[in-house]
């Protein structure tokens, strides 16, 4: 396909970089009809994220939430994985880019390796394994890790033969004739109209300084070593052995900010804005694994800024055994006999000690990939003063080139959330300038018609895997497939080495036609992961999905019982069995295909709302923008700038502008939502705006409804016109207020209202707030004397630059402790009223008096006031500290559970503007995601009512707060009918009906008790039943 | 070592998908090994399992039955599932005990998609237990025939199990603790009692007399029952008009 008359091949987005967020922006483009090149330099996409073991705040394991991504991408007809793949070249403009892509040789043919790893286990050479940070051993040959796409192993440099000219082991074993070392680097040239930039980033390399020990000490490891020590795919299954001895670490030490927030020759000088949290993670898991560990935590300020990060900071406080020291701390030595290593540290109240641990991690910072400056020469696009790329206040999503955007890290230190939803971004903003020529690249799945199978018997095929030898070398495979043809209703049994593989997938299919199968069984590996694909052949093979079953025979046996081959080959037998009893009984299934209906509904127009309904309309969709004001811009009319210096009064201006101006945008001021029903797709909001009612029809809803600034009782504020909030401040400021500028003494208090019992979270912006402030009036008058007085600064990221620059302007910044926070009373010194702020102060050790002219409270930042009916209408949910819920903290960021609805701003959690600018334009990225379609399938394994055996005692409809039962009228009476829309196919409403009457399908009592009976029962033979032609097509492989 | 005659218990585990049966799934990855009793049968919501699925496991002679959802709050589903399921196995224990059985061969556990090792540890402390235990019915002194009236008791009389359950049998709030203590009051007792147990008894009782009519003696001893007990539910039943005594050949009939 190289090099055809048109420059290439053709797609409309490149994505640079195979991590979650490249992976997040290509099936987001991909999805709403643009041709995807994902191009990743590794031999696998997945990225950093593969390589943690959970993640904060939830602790979710990573690789279970990121690899069903991977499968998507894959398996997405819009996407084409390029690994190990680099960009050469980048030419021309916005809409027509040509791009040189160089790919490396893998000297292994993904065409034809089946993935069975004999050649890793003949493989000679044994080098260092990079996904487990080289804590343990892998084979020059090998699959990067086990879930990786391409499941296809790739040959290191440090193969023997490619050092050498020798062996060419792996060339002699392998069967399918896949190693290929006449394999050079092949350029590809592609056409795109747009590029989406998600290289990640890269974990800071303490070795540069060594000034930790790290590389000189074993048992030192960072942050990210760590986590494979953790993780049960790592070098230890999951135990956790100190490199030295391989012996059970009993006291671990964490040493925070390693090279991050350090002005020093080789550190960087931001907070990397992870460390904190994953640290406390960490910690979490290392006393998960081992109870009796003893941990201590050295840290500078703890930056718990995010949603629920503050109660995970306080779940590991609380724990026993550890203890979180504050105070500068280096490594000291190695103990030669013992090789623990020794920390030095001071703390306030000791002086300097020296401690002896037994592993040392260091928590390392994020710094730009390590390829940045070539990327930036390679795209033409510019950096910023760290070296990540440089963005725009307004968009963090625009780099410096039009047509090239950013997502993920490469912005500048960033969790998964916000990778997610900033590479969301970026691959709307790609879809705003391709809208015109969305789905002419595209392409979609085209299946055969189905097979009408309602007149047959049952026929079952049962497909048993050996997974190479994951299955075949505990469970009888060959006696499993024996036994299959003797139960009820099979027809042919087979057996396959993968039978997930892309060939043996395409020889089932053939199979399920030539055999005339209408139930087909699949005895492998999990349904949570492969049964997607395997419901995706029975549509291939033109029999409805629905008549799939998946017999878990490795996961639930082979793996857990390998060193019990009989009798995990018994048990095999009986989940095969329970298996087929099931598949007898499916039915064909429809899937609803429901029109959605293009529009969409913007809640809330400020700085996020007005930005979704921009991006919305965008990319050619009709927005209703619905504001409870009179103006449009919410919260942000009362900022003056931000840390950073943009202009936040003419951002507004802009955003309202180009609002009001826009054709597709419908603006319902001074509106209030009275009702709120419908469903994904077809919404029905009605809103009273000056005195008029509307229906609105809708097929998606983005809720921004912002949040409230709290209003303090503490400190005077309200009695004692001198106190203000840091908002009123700014106002203040903006217009102009002489008494700001006469100030002699001014004193602002942190965390107020927040971080306190009733409102346990951090509101995230207030210390940057604080510093903004401070920095304007030292700028306007040096002479005024400016206290912070904080618990921990969280000026975190980028914005720990301004920190300092407050420090160097004379900024007095003072730590308090909450049991021992600053008291305020009005008194007159020297004939002047003055407000008098006392607090202990840990340093001094004793308390600090400052007499004020002026006192702000930075007051936080709480949930609207009517957040939870907002909640009610749109059936969303709220967490803990009142504001609302995202259907997954990491990889739904912003998504609500409910379909079809999506969130942004700071109706999430407090956030800066470029954040929730961000978030805005990933929330109208995936609400164009679904409006795109001309309709959303949902699962046919919805409820039923068998009309005539309902009583109408109503316990389905109590029991379904879906709300998707609802009574009717029937010719025989009251009955529940089910709206499939809203039924989610959980299935309680069928414990709670009397009668039976309300079942679910794909799950009715009908295949529960199949399943049950066929365990409990003898096995059912055909012999004994005698009503199936088993006989006629019996196959053994 | 296992010999081939020592007892192996059959085991049933219903999961759901999103947190229990991910467990499992997890626990398979890690390679975390455990005995090979228990055979999984995967559910959407732990909330979808009935007293048909538990009482016909057991009929069917399986020596327990093992139910996995996820953490209290961290149901997939708004409808918050394990929290139904958890009443349901309050109830079932119960009625184990009533009739007979060791209500251990029941268990419930929350198992999040991350426990691995939890699962593994779940599925040998319940495998080990469960062999000790030994055969339904055997190890608790029943014979087949008893042990399979006793369930019958208890199978034709689900409909209604299912109504008092979703009706008069869930904890007053859907929070961890009010839940957790809920099941511990004297109120639940008295109410499982009086609208479940007793009417498991009455059930059984309308299976024996289905056969025959018998005198109360006789039903007396078969039960397991006082006179004073007995007569509480000959009252109850025969009010209800199931039963009633002929007095020419002096012993209950089902009506």
């Amino acid at each position: 396909m190289n090099g055809t008359a048109d420059g290439g091949r053709r797609g409309d987005v490149l994505v640079v970089g195979g991590g979650i967020s490249g992976i997040q922006a290509a099936l987001d483009l991909a999805t709403s009809g643009y041709r995807v090149f994902l191009v990743e330099k590794s031999p696998t996409i997945g990225g950093k994220m593969a390589q943690l073991d959970k993640t904060f705040p939830t602790n979710d394991c990573s690789m279970c939430i990121e690899s069903p991504k991977f499968i998507e991408c894959d398996r997405h007809p819009n996407i084409e994985i390029l690994t190990c793949t680099e960009v050469e070249r980048v030419e021309g403009e916005p809409g027509d880019f040509h791009v040189t892509l160089v790919r490396k040789p893998r000297y292994v043919r993904a065409d034809r390796c089946s993935g069975c790893t004999t050649c890793v286990s003949y493989c000679p050479v044994q080098v260092p394994d990079p996904f487990n940070r080289h804590l343990s051993m892998s084979k020059a040959i090998h699959i990067y890790f086990a879930q990786a796409i391409p499941l296809v192993p790739y040959i290191d440099d440090r193969c023997l033969y490619l050092r050498e000219r020798k062996c060419r082991i792996c060339e002699a074993v392998c069967e399918k004739n896949a190693i290929d070392f006449n394999q050079r680097p092949e350029r590809v040239e592609v056409t795109v109209g747009a590029v989406v930039l998600c290289p990640g980033y890269e974990v800071f390399d303490p070795r540069l300084r060594g000034d930790y020990g790290y590389g000189r000490f074993a048992n030192v490891v960072t942050s990210l070593d760590f986590e494979r020590l953790l993780c049960a795919t790592g070098p230890h299954e999951g135990e956790i052995l100190r490199p030295s001895d391989g012996r059970r670490p009993h006291r671990i030490a964490w040493i925070h900010c390693v090279g991050s927030r350090q002005v020093l020759p080789g550190g960087n000088s931001y907070c990397s804005a992870v460390c904190c949290s994953y640290t406390q993670k960490q910690v979490i898991l290392a006393k998960d694994h081992d109870p009796d560990v003893r941990c201590a935590i050295f840290h500078n300020d703890i930056r718990s800024y995010g949603k629920d990060f503050e109660r995970f900071y306080r779940r590991a406080e609380q724990l026993p055994g550890v203890r979180f020291i504050r105070g500068y701390a280096s490594v000291g030595g190695e103990i030669p006999e013992t090789r623990n290593v020794t920390i030095r540290y001071a703390t306030n109240d000791q002086g300097v000690r020296e401690e002896e641990f037994d592993l040392v991690v260091l928590s390392v910072g994020l710094q730009p990939p390590p390829d940045a400056r070539r990327l930036a020469e390679t795209f033409g696009i510019e950096l910023e003063g760290h070296g990540f790329c440089r963005t725009d206040q307004r968009d963090p999503t625009r780099t410096s080139r039009p047509g090239i955007f950013v997502g993920g890290a490469f912005q500048g230190p960033l969790d998964i959330p916000e990778s997610v939803f900033t590479a969301g971004a970026a691959g709307a903003r790609c879809g705003e300038l391709l809208a015109r020529r969305r789905g002419r690249l595209a392409r979609e799945r085209v299946y055969p018609p189905e097979r009408d199978v309602s007149g047959e018997e049952p026929r079952v095929g049962v497909y048993v895997c050996r997974c190479g030898a994951n299955i075949g070398r505990v469970v009888d495979v060959p006696s499993t497939v024996r036994y299959a043809l003797t139960l009820p209703d099979v027809v042919h049994a087979e057996e396959s080495v993968f039978i997930c593989s892309t060939e043996a997938a395409q020889k089932l299919a053939t199979s399920i036609r030539e055999k005339g199968l209408n139930r087909v069984v699949v005895a492998a590996c999990t349904p949570r992961t492969h049964e997607p694909l395997f419901r995706d052949t029975l549509r291939e093979a033109g029999i409805n999905q629905y008549f799939f079953d998946m017999a878990n025979i490795r996961e639930h046996c082979s793996w857990v019982h390998s060193r019990e081959k009989e009798r995990a080959t018994r048990k095999a037998r009986d989940i095969i069995r329970m298996s087929v009893a099931r598949a007898r009984r499916l039915e064909s299934l429809p899937e609803y295909r429901l029109p959605v209906n293009k529009k969409a509904l913007v809640l809330g127009a400020g700085l996020a709302g007005m930005t979704a309904a921009l991006g919305i309309a965008g990319q050619g969709h009709e927005v209703h923008l619905v504001e409870r004001e009179a103006e449009l811009g919410g919260m942000a009319r009362r900022l003056r700038r931000t840390l950073e210096g943009l202009d936040v009064q003419a951002l507004v201006r802009d955003l309202a502008g180009r609002v009001y101006r826009n054709p597709s945008i419908h603006v319902h001021a001074e509106a209030v939502v009275l009702n709120a029903t419908g469903y994904v797709g077809d919404f029905r909001t009605t809103v009273k705006s000056r005195g008029r009612v509307l229906e609105l029809r809708h097929g998606v809803t983005v809720i921004a409804t912002g949040a409230d600034e709290y209003r303090p009782t503490e400190y005077l504020y309200g009695t004692d016109e001198r106190v203000l909030t840091q908002l009123e401040l700014e106002q203040r400021i903006a217009g102009g207020d002489p008494r700001v500028d006469a100030c002699r003494a001014l004193v602002m208090i942190q965390c107020v209202g927040c971080r306190d019992a009733e409102r346990t979270y951090c509101a995230r912006i207030c210390c940057s707030h604080a510093v903004k402030n401070a920095i304007e009036i030292k700028e306007r008058n040096p002479k005024t004397a400016v206290y912070i007085l904080f618990r921990d600064m969280r000026t975190y990221g980028f914005r720990e630059d301004a920190y300092y620059e407050a420090c160097d302007r004379g900024v007095h910044f003072v730590r308090y402790e909450p049991e021992n926070g600053p008291r305020v009373e009005a008194v007159e010194e020297e004939g002047r009223p003055v407000l008098r702020v006392t607090v202990a102060d840990p340093i001094l050790g004793h308390p600090l008096a400052i007499d004020a002219d002026l006192l702000v409270l930075s007051a936080a930042v709480a949930p609207a006031a009517g957040t939870r009916d907002v909640g009610r209408l749109f059936k969303v949910t709220t967490n803990a500290d009142g504001f609302f819920q995202e259907a997954h903290v990491k990889l739904r960021p912003v998504d609500f559970a409910a379909e079809g609805v999506f969130l942004c701003g700071m109706a999430h959690y407090p956030k800066h503007i470029a954040e929730a600018i961000g978030q805005a334009v990933g929330a109208a990225g995936r609400a164009v995601t679904l409006l795109s379609q001309d309709t959303v399938v949902a699962s046919g394994s919805v409820c039923t009512v068998r009309e005539s055996d309902c009583v109408a005692c109503g316990a389905c409809i109590a029991a379904c707060t879906y709300g998707a039962v609802e009574f009717c009228e029937t010719p025989h009476g009251r009955a529940a009918r089910v709206n499939p829309v809203l039924c989610k196919g959980d299935g309680l409403c069928n414990t709670k009906c009397p009668t039976g009457a309300i079942s679910l399908h794909h799950y009715s009592d009908e295949h529960i008790l199949g399943q049950i009976g066929a365990l409990a029962s003898e096995p059912e033979t055909a012999a004994s039943r005698g009503t199936t032609t088993a006989s006629a097509h019996v196959d053994r492989p | 070592m296992t010999t081939a005659t020592e007892f192996q218990p059959k085991l049933l585990g219903i999961a759901c998908n999103w947190c229990c049966y991910g467990g499992a799934d997890l626990c398979g990855v890690s390679r975390f090994q455990y005995a090979p009793y228990i055979r999984l049968l995967r559910v959407m919501c732990s909330g979808r399992v009935d007293f048909s699925h538990i009482f016909r496991a057991f009929a069917g002679g399986l020596d327990g039955v093992f139910v996995g959802g996820c953490h209290i709050n961290d149901c997939h589903y708004v409808t918050q599932g394990n929290y139904d399921a958890y009443a349901l196995f309050q109830t079932c224990r119960r009625i184990l005990e009533h009739i007979g059985l060791d209500p251990e061969r029941l268990r419930l556990e929350w198992v999040s998609a991350g426990e691995g090792v939890r699962f593994a540890e779940i599925m040998n402390d319940y495998g080990a237990r469960m062999r000790k235990r030994g055969p339904l019915g055997k190890a608790e002194g029943l014979d087949d025939a008893e042990l399979r009236l006793r369930l019958q008791a208890v199978l034709r009389i689900v409909p209604y199990l299912r109504l008092v359950q979703a009706q008069r049998l869930q904890a007053p709030a859907r929070t961890e603790e009010d839940c957790y203590r809920y099941f511990r009051t004297e109120t639940f007792d008295r109410l499982c009692r009086e609208l479940v147990l007793d009417v498991v008894t009455s059930s059984r009782i309308l299976l024996e007399l289905g056969a025959g009519p018998l005198p109360a003696a006789a039903l007396s001893e078969r039960l397991g029952l006082g006179p004073s007990d007995l007569a509480r539910h000959l009252k109850r039943s025969a009010n209800l008009g199931l039963v009633r005594y002929d007095m020419n050949r002096g012993g209950y009939w089902a009506a």
